[in-house]
């Protein structure tokens, strides 16, 4: 984490990936990296291959060249729960908590891969048991009272309103104890004093629990004002790079993925 | 695991059912146990004619202890249905695998062992084959079938939902095939009877008396020491619960309710997939053979045609009336359903056309019945008797997001 800093280890980089499904070329050789302690951002129209991308981070897509690097390990090919083991968290566009668990119980799914109670040590309720699970849920209530919903660790996921769930989402990331966290779209559905509130959340995240941030939004203002870097993907291929105001004033990326609508990108 | 603050306050587990409920239906359990024993071992010799006549009808011994089977092999079909919403249609199988493993090493089947192999049996002594422990046999009996578990599981469990639920329908009849046409391993359709008699425990006095009854120890069991059979099913169904209670809880159990609630998010938080769904079907295959033997034990035999892919089906539907999840609930579930197809409804029926002079062959229509009560339960209680909080929840109550999503909370 911090100390990644130090040693200048890169959190996520990710080498000419290309996808092709069929005769369809969905990302073409798209290379990228997320610096330690950064807020990046990763833009583009719809189709643009934004979701392809993130998918072969993750871990759902198997890119058919390129190669994925998360904290000096690499991770291309590797199955979901692996990779996600190895510090990649993340969160979901249209939210997928586990509902019918409460959000202190959400958070503590994430910390499957770091507990190791086995079958026998459950039934039997050993002592190692127990501890693994008053300290998982003393960090899970920990994690809960960092994103601002503590106070609801007992209430079921899908009882809490939409902005707790998004927070909540955030809460069961971080459990993962993560290098990168990858954010899907996460003001989806919130209004501009929600999303100006989310942006100073992410910062805050970063600052306090020492990851990267990964971000994919298609709010400009939030993209504008949350990130460090900005990288544009448009129909497969990244077309820029760089900090928002060489984006903001970038002819390329005004055409391709403001210019049509034009007032978009100059209103902000 | 590092806790930055170890001294933060930790509340009480919020659990699926609060331990006081727990602890609660378990005394309700050891009471229900031990008064069933008395009134079967006690009372029942002593009744006068019309109640012996009475409870040989509606409620006679044998009934009860086979409902015991179906408790035990419910509640581990439970975890893998109820806990893990895997959908199997085959839970036979392991009933058959369990069965089968009691007739080999507690008869004369295998004949190549001669002199017999006796290891702390009370089986009648200088026969050959194996002859072991129960208790023995039911450890074995139960990792046999938690290995065939695995072994079964292992390719199906990568299917979703639908395509599980069919490849498990195929091998839920393969197996009993298999039982069936093996002859030179399994006898056949001629089955293998009889089994060994059973002990409570291998040494030990033969019985304590109380007053003019005795409770058996080291004393072997034949068929008709119905009584003190309740005693040793009832241990092993209190076994079959408690571990499904313990297992719930805990990181396995968050595990699999959180592939149930939702499979790709769980693999994204870390939940490895394949492992978690194939550790639930050899917990539940495990209790399966305890089922298999115990019933095997209870019918003093082990027959091919007894393993039906109805009794795949009763076992759901003793879930889904009980109350998928919660182990309580499928508890009752497969009490009631047990009495009602081996009791309740041919007994119902012998009245019903004496009575009234007909010849109806009610239980030809147990799964008529059974059919219109499961379409009664998915319209007026489809959380089940006795459901789990969570469910309860989904059943009964609005979900928040759903309800947000009208007023335009998603774009």
């Amino acid at each position: 984490m911090s100390a990644d800093v130090a040693t200048g280890t890169i959190p996520l980089t990710a080498s000419n990936i290309t996808v092709r499904f069929g005769g369809l070329l969905a990302v073409n050789d798209v290379s990228f990296t997320v610096p330690p302690a950064s807020i990046v951002s990763l833009i583009g129209p719809n189709g643009a291959g934004k979701t392809t991308f993130f998918n072969v981070l993750t871990g759902l897509y198997r890119p058919t060249t390129g190669s994925v690097v998360l904290n000096d390990r690499n991770i291309t090919g590797q199955t979901p729960h692996k990779i996600a083991s190895l510090g990649l968290g993340r969160t979901f566009q249209n939210i997928r908590l586990f509902g019918l668990m409460t959000a202190a119980e959400n958070v503590m799914v994430a910390m499957h891969s770091h507990t190791t109670s086995n079958i026998v040590q459950i039934v039997a309720r050993t002592r190692h048991q127990r501890r693994e699970e008053v300290e998982s849920r003393a960090f899970a209530q920990q994690m809960l009272d960092f994103v601002g919903i503590g106070q609801h660790a007992e209430e079921y996921a899908r009882n809490l309103s939409y902005g707790d769930q998004r927070r909540l989402e955030v809460a069961r990331a971080l459990a993962l104890r993560p290098k990168v966290l990858l954010l899907d779209e996460p003001t989806a559905g919130m209004n501009p004093q929600e999303s100006a509130v989310f942006v100073d959340f992410v910062r805050r995240v970063r600052d306090e629990q020492g990851v990267s941030i990964l971000l994919i939004e298609h709010d400009m203002s939030v993209v504008m004002r949350a990130s460090e870097r900005i990288t544009v993907l448009d129909q497969g291929e990244k077309i820029a790079e760089g900090g928002p105001e060489d984006i903001r004033n970038n002819p390329r990326v005004v055409e391709a993925y403001l210019g049509r609508t034009g007032t978009e990108g100059s209103a902000r | 695991m590092a806790v930055s603050t170890p001294d933060t306050i930790v509340k009480g587990a919020k659990t699926d059912i609060p331990p006081s409920v727990n602890r609660r239906w378990a005394l309700g359990f050891l009471v229900a146990a031990i008064v069933t024993y008395v009134f079967y071992a006690f009372v029942v010799p002593n009744l006068g004619g019309a109640g012996k006549t009475f409870v040989a009808t509606w409620i006679p011994a044998v009934a009860t202890n086979e409902a015991l089977v179906w408790v035990i092999c419910a509640v581990g079909l439970n975890i893998v249905v109820g806990y893990a919403g895997l959908l199997d249609l085959g839970f036979v199988a392991f009933w058959a695998i369990g069965g089968y493993t009691a007739g080999w090493i507690m008869s004369t089947f295998i004949q190549a062992v001669n002199p017999g192999f006796y290891l702390l049996s009370a089986a009648y002594p200088d026969q050959p084959g194996i002859h072991l422990n129960w208790w023995l046999v039911l450890i074995i009996a139960a990792c046999l079938c938690a290995f065939a578990g695995v072994l079964i599981g292992a390719p199906t469990l990568r299917l979703k939902s639908d395509y599980l639920a069919l490849v498990t329908l195929a091998f839920g009849e393969i197996i009993p095939q298999v039982f069936l046409n093996a002859d030179r391993f399994t006898n056949g359709a001629r089955g293998i009877a009889p089994l060994d008699n059973v002990s409570a425990l291998p040494f030990g006095p033969s019985a304590i008396a109380i007053g003019d009854v005795k409770i058996p120890i080291s004393q072997p069991l034949g068929p008709f020491d119905t009584s003190a059979k309740f005693l040793l099913f009832s241990i092993v169904a209190a076994f079959a619960i408690f571990v499904s209670l313990r297992i719930r809880e805990g990181r396995l159990g968050r595990a699999w309710l959180a592939i149930r609630e939702d499979e790709l998010a769980a693999s994204m938080m870390g939940v490895p997939l394949m492992r978690t769904k194939l550790a639930a079907y050899a917990v539940g295959a495990f209790m399966g053979g305890l089922g298999g033997v115990v019933y095997a034990v209870h019918t003093n035999s082990v027959f091919p045609d007894r393993f039906t892919f109805s009794i795949s089906i009763l076992l759901l539907a003793m879930i889904v009336l009980g109350g998928m999840g919660n182990v309580w609930g499928v508890m009752i579930g497969a009490l009631g359903l047990a009495w009602f197809n081996s009791t309740g409804l041919p007994q119902f029926g012998f009245w019903f056309n004496g009575q009234f002079g007909t010849e109806i062959n009610f239980p030809s229509y147990s799964f008529l019945i059974l059919g219109a009560i499961l379409v009664l339960m998915m319209l007026f209680r489809r959380e089940g008797l006795f459901p789990e909080t969570r469910t309860r929840q989904i059943l009964r109550e609005a979900e928040r997001s759903d309800a947000e999503e009208l007023d335009g909370g998603e774009v």
